[in-house]
Order: structure tokens, then sequence, then C-alpha cells
């Protein structure tokens, strides 16, 4: 009787042990699995991406003025500086173009609390893999009418590319990467 | 809503059963899922200054560094990698647990809104901490990682220049990022960890160890998992091609593929709101049932039992304040006091053998005063005439005492069986009132208020004080730890209880006209002790 009663309990000790071999057998299955799987898909592997993106600052939106010397004196003396310059750029026009398509059109607004700051663009576009007309153009100064910057490129953009059009005045404009 | 909440707390209650049978009371991994986290914690925190030993934050470095481990040094720190990971893929799965849970259960309202209030930051910090960890391994997974962080952060207006632009293109990457982000990788942790212990501080006790078998087959699984199904890179991280497909750490990164269809305001909107519905969910109504405990000077000798019983710390002593001979006294924090009466049941004044109007213990319910309840405990009994008499003291979180109830039984609901101190179960059963108490309390190892089973076992055991005097026959007094689910067991325990204490005291038919014998004659030896 005894005999029978300390194989049962064996058993039932097995039996747990076995059961909670399977449950953290299950809980390592999750984190295994999930840490890696399933794969998401941000882009189609057969596309690839044109990304349009630049800081620059535009032009004060105001030409600088000499103070006549009433308006001088009218100043506090350590604030009489002989030049105006109001701190507001203009805004930036963006467009960009891809085989005669416009695909971008913004106006970008200086950035800073008094607007003195630059602009900035950072915009991606999917496109099948493929050779592409592609048009930037960029106005940053006061005219209202045309730009001042603009690039014309063929380009191949390969499966998976990453290809960035940049912006830097001092290095001449428009800048692929 | 608590419809709801009770529908998924007896779901919760039946897994809870069922991880019961696999693992025991005492190691369910669901009853420990905080101090599971901690473990975690500690896991992931080892095992990272290890890495860090071996990393080597350059922008070119970064991934060979991490491959130099996984592959080459393979044996010790390629599985304190896949360690390093796994930990932290479970940290994320215990913490969720633990706040579902605890919100399935209401334990954030009233007092204990510190807890709950102070583990809503530690979810953002768990997550930057996953998130920045990402990061540094510099493989495709990181560029995924980088790329779609900076651009959800350039949602905020926060920076004048996006800050995405760090990770344009490989001829405009720098290394002083990586060298900010393992910084934030290091010192986001520490700050979890600082909140980690301000989130137990209102804990008495606080369990922050699992039991030893639970953490050995806890960390034995995280080792065979990390040995079978190494962590291990993804390809090498390059800005000039996009990541068009990427394994993701569903753990960690659930959202992220939302922000290529929703906005990134949107979706910082939906986590702040979410937060905010959080914070201010233990101070929405309905609020406090019960008024906290309140200390009686003229009774309270500062001995300091309440204090070391409080589960949650909401009994102090301070120097006496009335004058009397008394060193100490107690006294109530209201804020930190969630009225679960424990404190009653460790105050040694708390005994019925004294007269009735002297009944006022040293601490007290104002809503489940000791003198009202050996009142209705005496006049439940008092209705009771079918052999054998039995009181059932349950408490409103274990299984349900209606079920209970019938012929010969008597019920009476606490908020905790910790309120009852053992000099009540010797009063109903010495003098007698009932042939027997049944304690049925809180799901075995699953205390609503945290301590009040252990105390409760500990007094009847006679481990601490107030103890159970040993005049009572222990055979007398059942304890049935069981949740809601568990009613038609706990019915059969009764039973089985009351069988036994007819086996105890023969057939009542024997005694007609005797009155009780066994309760005059234990009666009478208790009489010197009223």
């Amino acid at each position: 009787m005894a005999d029978s009663r300390t194989e049962s309990s064996l058993s039932a000790l097995g039996m747990r042990i076995a059961a909670q071999v399977v449950v953290y057998g299950a809980f390592a299955a999750l984190l295994g699995y999930f840490s890696v799987s399933p794969t998401y898909t941000q882009v189609d592997p057969d596309f690839g991406v044109i990304k349009l993106s630049f800081s620059h600052a535009g032009q004060p939106e105001t030409e600088c003025r000499r103070r006549s010397q009433e308006q001088l004196e009218e100043l506090a003396p350590n604030m009489r500086k002989t030049m105006d310059c109001p701190r507001r750029r203009v805004n930036l026009l963006v467009e960009l173009e891809l085989d005669g398509e416009r695909i971008y059109r913004d106006e970008l607004p200086p950035s800073g609390l008094s607007g003195d700051g630059a602009s900035t663009v950072y915009q991606d576009f999917p496109v099948p893999a493929g050779r592409y007309t592609l048009v930037a153009r960029l106005r940053d100064s006061r005219r209202e009418q045309g730009f001042d910057w603009t690039l014309e490129r063929t380009v191949d953009v390969s499966p998976r590319q990453n290809l960035v059009i940049d912006f830097r005045a001092e290095t001449g404009g428009f800048k692929i990467l | 809503m608590a419809a709801i909440r009770s529908a998924l707390r007896y779901g919760m209650e039946r897994v809870e059963s069922g991880f019961d049978a696999v693992y025991g009371a005492d190691w369910n991994p669901l009853y420990h899922l905080g101090a599971l986290g901690w473990f975690f914690f500690w896991i992931i925190t080892i095992s990272g200054i290890y890495l860090y030993i071996f990393f080597d934050s350059g922008v070119d470095q970064a991934y060979e560094s991490v491959e130099y481990m996984t592959h080459v040094q393979w044996y010790a720190a390629g599985i304190m990698r896949s360690l390093h990971r796994y930990a932290s893929d479970a940290f994320v799965v215990v913490v969720l647990a633990h706040l579902a849970r605890q919100w399935i259960k209401g334990n954030y309202n009233d007092a204990r809104w510190f807890g709950w209030v102070t583990g809503v930051p530690l979810l953002w910090l768990m997550y930057a901490s996953g998130i920045s960890g990402y990061w540094i391994v510099w493989d495709s997974l990181a560029q995924y990682v980088a790329v779609a962080t900076t651009e959800w952060l350039d949602t905020l207006p926060l920076f004048g220049e996006p800050i995405a632009r760090n990770f344009l293109h490989e001829s405009t990457l720098s290394g002083r990022f990586f060298t900010l982000m393992v910084f934030i990788h290091i010192a986001v942790p520490l700050t979890m960890l600082f909140l980690m212990w301000v989130h137990i501080q209102r804990h008495m006790y606080p369990r922050v160890n699992p039991p030893r078998g639970l953490m050995i087959g806890t960390f034995g699984m995280l080792m065979v998992l990390s040995v079978v199904y190494p962590a291990v890179s993804q390809d090498r991280a390059n800005l000039n091609q996009v990541v068009a497909q990427v394994g993701l750490d569903w753990f960690y990164l659930p959202l992220y593929p939302l922000l290529d269809v929703y906005p990134g305001e949107l979706l910082w909107g939906v986590l702040v709101g979410t937060t905010l519905v959080l914070i201010v969910l233990p101070f929405l109504p309905p609020r406090r049932r019960v008024r906290p405990a309140v200390v009686d000077l003229d009774n309270c000798n500062g001995c300091g039992r309440c204090v070391a019983d409080c589960p949650y710390s909401a009994v102090s002593l301070r120097p006496r304040t009335d004058g009397a001979s008394y060193s100490h006294e107690a006294v109530v924090t209201n804020e930190k006091c969630v009225s679960c009466g424990i404190c009653v049941g460790a105050c040694p004044t708390s005994t019925p053998f004294r007269r009735q109007s002297d009944l006022v213990p040293g601490i007290d319910l104002p809503d489940l005063a000791m003198g009202a309840l050996r009142e209705n405990l005496v006049t439940a009994a008092g209705a009771l005439n079918e052999h054998p008499r039995v009181m059932v003291i349950g408490c409103g979180a274990g299984v349900s005492l209606d079920a209970l109830s019938g012929p010969g039984v008597a019920i009476k609901s606490l908020p905790c069986v910790g309120q009852l101190p053992p000099s009540f179960i010797d009063f109903l059963i010495t003098r007698g009132h009932v042939e027997g108490v049944f304690v049925a309390g809180c799901r075995d190892g699953d205390c609503e208020y945290r301590l009040g089973q252990q105390w409760t076992e500990a007094r009847l055991d006679q481990e601490r004080d107030p103890h159970l005097r040993s005049r009572v026959p222990r055979e007398r007094i059942r304890i049935y730890w069981a949740g809601r689910d568990r009613a038609a067991a706990a019915g059969r325990e009764l039973d089985g209880f009351r069988a036994a204490l007819r086996e105890l005291d023969g057939d009542p038919a024997d005694r007609k006209g005797e009155g009780h014998p066994r309760g005059e004659a234990i009666s009478a030896a208790a009489a010197g002790h009223g």
C-alpha cells in the first residue's frame, strides 16, 4: 500500500516536472520567435527610395536698411546700430519632379522663434527600381517667380537604394548622395 | 467596466489555477511577476556589463565587435548576448502581465495608487532601454530602429533640424551619435533601477526575488534558449540602402510598423493619452470604501506588532504623545492604509475574551470594529443548530463565501483573514460557540493584501505573535486558500472538515440535553483567561 502511494506520488511529481518543462519550453518558444519574427516589410524589395532632405537658411525676408540719425537717437545707447536688419528669413519653396511629374512642392518656413533659422525638409518617395529624370528646384530668395537653384539629372534607382537629394549652397547647391 | 474586469478576473483565475497545478502555489510565476521582473533586470544588467567590456561604440567597430562576441566568443559573450536579449524580452512580458494583473485585480486604487503611478514611467523607460539597445548593434534592425525612431521624434517640435538627418547616408553618419546612444542605453536602465526602488517603497517586505525553484527554472530556460537559438545580428547597417525587410523584436517594437500607416503625431498622442489615463486611473471613482485604521492610545502600548505586520508600511511608531508610561505609540499614515485590517489582527489587545465594553483594541478599523465583530460572530454562531457548527471566516477576494453557506455553517467575510486575531478563533471554539473554524482566504500564494495569508498561518502555527494558544485543538481549525473559481472544491473541503469534526465529537444524539461537552470542557479550561 505504502509502495503504491510512493509510486503514485512519484508519478505525480514526474507529471508536474514534465508539465513545467512544457510551460518553460512554450515561453522560450514565444521569446525566441517573437524576438525576431515575423519579418516586417517596410518597403517593397523591388523599390528604391528617393529621399529629399536638407536644411538650409533662406535670405532675410527684408533687406537691411540704414538708420537715420534721428532714429538712432531714439534708441538706447547700447542699441544704436547703424544698420537695421530684420531677422526673419523667407520661406523656401521646394519642388521635386520625377519624369516630368511633380511629386512634391512645399513652402518651408524658417525655424526659430524669430523665424531666423534654417528651413528643413525630410521626405521619402518610394519608387520602383528603374531610370528616372529627376528635377529638383529651390527658391531661397525674395524673388516671387522662378527658382534660385535647380538640379536636373537622370538617375538609375536600384532595388533598395536610398538615393538622397541633399542641398548645400556652399558646395554648389543640390547634391545627390 | 466592472463586468469586463470581473470576467477577466474569472478568466485570469482559471489560468492561475492551471499554473497552480503545474508549479504549485509557491512557484506559480503568475504570483511572482514583479519579482520575476527584478530577476530579469539583474540578468540584463550582469550580461550587459559583460557585453560592454567587448563592445566598441565606433560606427565601423560596433557591428564587428558584436559579431566577434556572437561568433568568436560564442561560448561566453555570445551566450551573454542571448541572455541579454531574451531576458529583456521576458522582462517586457512579465512587466505587461504584472500591469494587466494589477488592473484586473483592482490593485491600484486608494492607498495603492503609489505603486501603480510609479510603475507607469517604468514602462517608458523599459521601452527606451530596449530600443536604444537594438540601436547600438548597428545591423539592419538597428538602422531601421534608428531611422524610424528619429523620424518619429522629428514629428515633435523639439529639434531645430531633423535628427533623422544623422542617418541620411553613410557619408553623413557620425560616431558621436553612437556614443550618445551608448550613454542612453546605460543611463536609462540606471534611472529605471532607481524608479523600481521607488516603486516598491510602500511595500513592507517587498518580494524582489522569485522563489529559488522558479528562479532556477527560469534561468535554465533562458540558458537553453540562448544555446539552442542564440541571438544573432542581421546584415550590417548600410544607409546607402533602405531596410526593405527586417526581423522585428515584437516585444519592444510593436508600434513601429504603425508609423508607416499613421502619422507619428497621432501615435505620440495615443501613447501620451494612454499614459495619462493610466496615471489618473487610481484617482477616478469609485474611491475608498472602508476608512483607514485608527489607533486608540488608551489601548496602545506601542509594542510595534502592527508596524511589523502592515504590508504597506502604513503604520509606524513615534514617541508617546499622551504622557502614558510607554515609550512609543502607533500612528497610521492614512494615505498608505488599504484598510485590510492585518494590523488589527496583530494587536495583542484585540482579544474577544475582554468584556464587550472593553473590546476596543489599540488599533482598529472604524468600519469593521472588533467589538462589533465579536458580537456578529457570537450572534451568527448562536443561530446555528446543526452539529457540527462551523464558523467560516473568509475574505472578499477568495472563494465565494455564499457557496459555502448551509445548515450548521455561519459565514463572516472580512477584508482580509489577517484581520482575525487568533484569540477570536480561540474564543469561538473554547467558549463553545462553534465546533470548528474554517478560514477561507484568497488563492494560495496570492493574498489580496500581500501578507495576510503568511501572517495568518504563522500566527496559527505559533510562529508569530499574537499566536494561537496551545489549548485550542488545531484539528478544529481548517485553512483553505482558494480563488473564486474553486467554490465547489471549497465546499467539498468544508464538508470534509465537518465530517472530521463529527468524528471528533461523536454522535450529537448521544449528547442530547447535555449541551456541548467539549465546548464546555474547553470553556471551563479557558475560564481563567477571560
